[in-house]
């Protein structure tokens, strides 16, 4: 597994059913791209997350795949129709086989 | 100079591997197309692609992407060692069809996007990005 990879993510509390809300994501990894070389001229091994997932109670919003051309510290912003009160889960794919996992609650109100 | 058969020979040698390095790049973002459309025609239409004219920093620069009736939208940096960026399939949910992330680019370059609608088809935007420092390391 990478080091130091947190993820984060900015979803809202409270939405009217049925409403289209804005959710932020960001995960702190190094997405190293396999193109860069070390001091003594050695390409330095490709680590990156290749997919990214987020879905509500089962459904699926977004289906990310990933290439080495996506910055450090991969950013994501888009948009999630809330049908009912749930759950958001956030699942990040890395190349080495660990999946990293994040879930927020949301209410109707 | 004198025209030698030697010189003749350097002369095409060079004038070839000049004209054969755009021919690659171009080359391995078409297969990219290709694998994407299966060869289909890719027209233009509803799909918006937002990036920043000049980008200072090449390993950070804010991308956006929007059309209303894609169901997944690829992303090409044309001038990357390899071209793919980031490929999005739109969800049963998906409040809007549109995403914003950021992505790395090697040099000034263009950034082409490409959607698959809802009926099928195939439509695609590009945009110029000049790139002060190159974000690919070396």
């Amino acid at each position: 597994m990478a080091s130091g990879v947190k993820p984060r993510v900015k979803v809202p509390k409270k939405a009217a059913a049925g409403e289209s809300i804005t959710l932020k994501t960001l995960i702190s990894h190094k997405m190293e791209s396999g193109q860069r070389k070390d001091k003594a001229g050695n390409a330095i091994p490709r680590s990156i997350i290749n997919r990214f997932t987020c879905d509500f109670n089962g459904e699926n919003v977004v289906d990310v795949t990933m290439e080495p051309a996506i910055s450090t510290n991969p950013y994501f912003e888009f948009a999630a129709v809330v049908p009912e009160a749930g759950e958001f889960k956030f699942t990040w794919y890395d190349d080495d086989g660990s999946v990293y996992e994040e879930t927020k609650a949301i209410a109707i109100g | 100079m004198e025209l030698t058969r030697r010189n003749a020979i350097a002369m095409g040698a060079g004038a070839l591997l000049i004209a054969g390095l755009p021919i690659r790049v171009s080359a391995a973002t078409e297969d990219a197309i290709v694998a994407f459309t299966g060869g289909a025609e890719v027209g233009a239409g509803d799909i918006k692609l937002t990036a920043p004219e000049i980008a200072e920093n090449g390993n950070t620069v804010p991308i956006e992407v929007s059309s209303d009736t894609a169901a997944e939208i690829m992303l090409l940096a044309t001038g990357n060692p390899t071209p793919g960026v980031a490929t999005f399939k739109f969800g049963k949910l998906a409040g809007s069809r549109a995403a914003s992330t950021r992505i790395r680019l090697a040099g000034t370059q263009d950034v082409v996007a490409i959607a698959k609608l809802d009926d099928g088809t195939f439509v695609q935007a590009s945009s110029t990005v000049k790139v002060t420092i190159g974000g690919c390391g070396g």
